[in-house]
């Protein structure tokens, strides 16, 4: 009895059913075994054995197991049996009702006979050995684990087991998506390497390329500060901070020595490529310029318009030079003034409104629009 | 003799109310010189404000720029502070406009009457404004209330006497 082993009771893929008989009780050996009386299925490849109520209660073997087996006529009080008498024990066998047994054989007792036909069948089998002709791919078991035995799996633990296999798939998908993305930051970064070298070839050769192009490569910051090398928070800013202060200065230069701040945040962001800045973060690196005494200050005007200056530039030469293009002209409004300085029709507003602010200038506002005069108020 | 525009006058900016505080002072400043001296040239006493919008002081048509109406309500707020308007009814669409404050005529009229020496004389109001002595005077044709309000000034400061005769007013000055 030691040769069977738990089952599932299902069929392999190449397994098929010969013949099912109810009513056989097992023997080992010549004692009755702890099994009720149940249902002897012949395969091709197995001798299964089930309980008639519990269905879980499934044992099986294989029939190359076999080495011969006879038929035991019923007696007064005694059914028809087949003995069949079996091989030693494979070492890696899988659990089953016996761990050992002093027989090496064991008998089907037919209570509702069958024996006859089973017996026939049986012999078919074992002259025809099909189960060496298509052998099932994985050992026949009972364990859950078994490939088999998942795939053919029915009820609410095949459901369950559909979804872990779907589950599985898509980790192993998503697993795979995300190697190919590393695989891209790799080749980001030799990019980046590309990027440079270029860039200092053309440093060499300089006047080999035009200037906008230069400008735009010199643009580019080579180690921007991220959030993954610097942290959150203060440290973060202030790096950023000290990052922008070198990189601004000379656009800021070109400029006239003011920037809006959504034109910095354009070109700090042309600028870091694929690290990129949030709006947030620009602005608070922005003030911290002057705890670190970077040569940069934020400015936010009255209407609100935030900015981005040179700290040697200063309100007083702004106002001036407002005060002196207004003389000069007679009269101006943002709109020339911007073209005259060649700056941003909403800061060169600003300058006038400063100018105005502190009494040099005075507005005309009429349906032609804002235009800004001397004060000659104040000087008449 | 024509009226005599000053500078500002033909200054765009000065017909829009400056956001300065100190430029704004100014310029109110320039406004209130320019209504009163203009009332004064034309003798005006009362003003109606639809009307101001439209005569040539807040509106200057040939730098085509006028002075908006919150504009002229401001320059008119401001006139009254100074003691030279006065409303004349709630909406402020009516007020009075005193080029002089009674008190300065009040001065130039108890002028007239000690350089005449007719100092405790008595006088109609009539008579001040429209008689034959005072032709020539500033006061000449002064409107009557503005006249009363000049006297009683000069009432306040022991000058004078209103008193009410038969057919209407009368003055003695001391």
């Amino acid at each position: 009895m030691d040769r069977f082993s738990w089952s599932n009771g299902l069929l392999e893929i190449n397994e098929t059913l010969v013949i099912q008989q109810r009513g056989v009780r097992l023997y080992d050996g010549d004692d009755k075994a702890k099994l009720d009386v149940g249902v002897a299925l012949l395969s091709t490849h197995r001798l299964i054995w089930r309980d008639v109520k519990n269905h879980e209660c499934c044992i099986a073997m294989p029939l190359s197991q076999i080495i011969l087996f006879e038929e035991q006529a019923a007696g007064i009080g005694k059914s028809a049996k087949i003995v069949i008498h079996l091989q030693e024990t494979s070492v890696n066998k899988e659990p089953g009702p016996y761990q050992n047994s002093k027989y090496s054989f064991i008998k089907l007792s037919f209570k509702e006979h069958g024996q006859i036909e089973f017996h026939r069948r049986l012999t078919e089998e074992m002259t025809q050995k099909r189960w060496e002709n298509t052998p099932v791919s994985q050992p026949i078991s009972a364990g859950t684990s078994s490939q088999a035995g998942r795939t053919r799996a029915v009820g609410i633990v095949g459901i369950e087991r559909k979804i872990e296999e779907k589950r599985k798939e898509t980790d192993k998908n998503i697993c795979e998506a995300f190697e190919d993305l590393s695989k891209l930051m790799v080749k980001a970064k030799e990019m980046v390497e590309l990027s440079r070298s270029i860039a200092n070839k053309i440093k060499d050769k300089q006047g080999d390329i035009s200037e906008d192009e230069s400008y735009l490569l010199s643009m580019g910051i080579a180690n921007p500060v991220t959030r993954e090398t610097y942290g959150t928070g203060t440290h973060y800013h202030m790096q950023l901070a000290k990052q922008l202060g070198d990189m601004l200065q000379a656009p800021l230069e070109e400029r006239g020595g003011m920037m809006a701040l959504t034109e910095v945040y354009c070109l700090v962001n042309r600028a870091r490529g694929m690290e990129l800045l949030s709006p947030e973060d620009l602005v608070n690196a922005c003030k911290m310029f002057e705890s670190l005494k970077l040569p940069l200050r934020l400015r936010v005007f009255d209407s609100g318009v935030m900015v981005v200056q040179l700290q040697s530039h200063s309100e007083e030469e702004m106002i001036a030079s407002a005060l002196d293009n207004v003389t000069d002209k007679g009269s101006l409004t943002a709109e020339e003034f911007a073209k005259l300085l060649g700056l941003s029709v909403l800061l060169s507003k600003e300058r006038l409104l400063l100018a105005e602010k502190v009494g040099h200038l005075c507005r005309d506002d009429s349906v032609e629009g804002l235009r800004f005069y001397p004060n000659l108020f104040s000087t008449a | 003799m024509s009226f005599e525009w000053p500078w500002q006058y033909n200054f765009p900016p000065f017909f829009t109310l400056q956001p300065n505080a100190d430029t704004r002072q100014k310029q109110l400043a320039a406004w209130c010189s320019l209504a009163l001296s203009y009332c004064r040239h034309h003798k005006l006493y009362t003003l109606d404000v639809m009307e101001a919008q439209e005569s040539p002081v807040f509106n200057n048509k040939k730098i085509e720029r006028k002075l908006s109406m919150e504009a002229i309500q401001v320059v008119f707020e401001e006139l009254r502070k100074k003691g030279n308007l006065e409303w004349l009814d709630k909406n402020k669409s009516r007020c009075l406009v005193m080029w002089r404050r009674p008190e300065e005529w009040g001065k130039l009229i108890y002028q007239w009457v000690s350089k005449n020496g007719m100092v405790n004389s008595v006088f109609t109001l009539y008579e001040l404004a429209n008689g034959d002595d005072t032709e020539g005077e500033e006061f000449h044709s002064l409107e009557e209330w503005m006249l009363l309000r000049s006297l009683q000034a000069l009432q306040t400061d022991g000058k004078a006497e209103i008193i009410t005769m038969d057919d209407g007013k009368g003055v003695k000055f001391f």
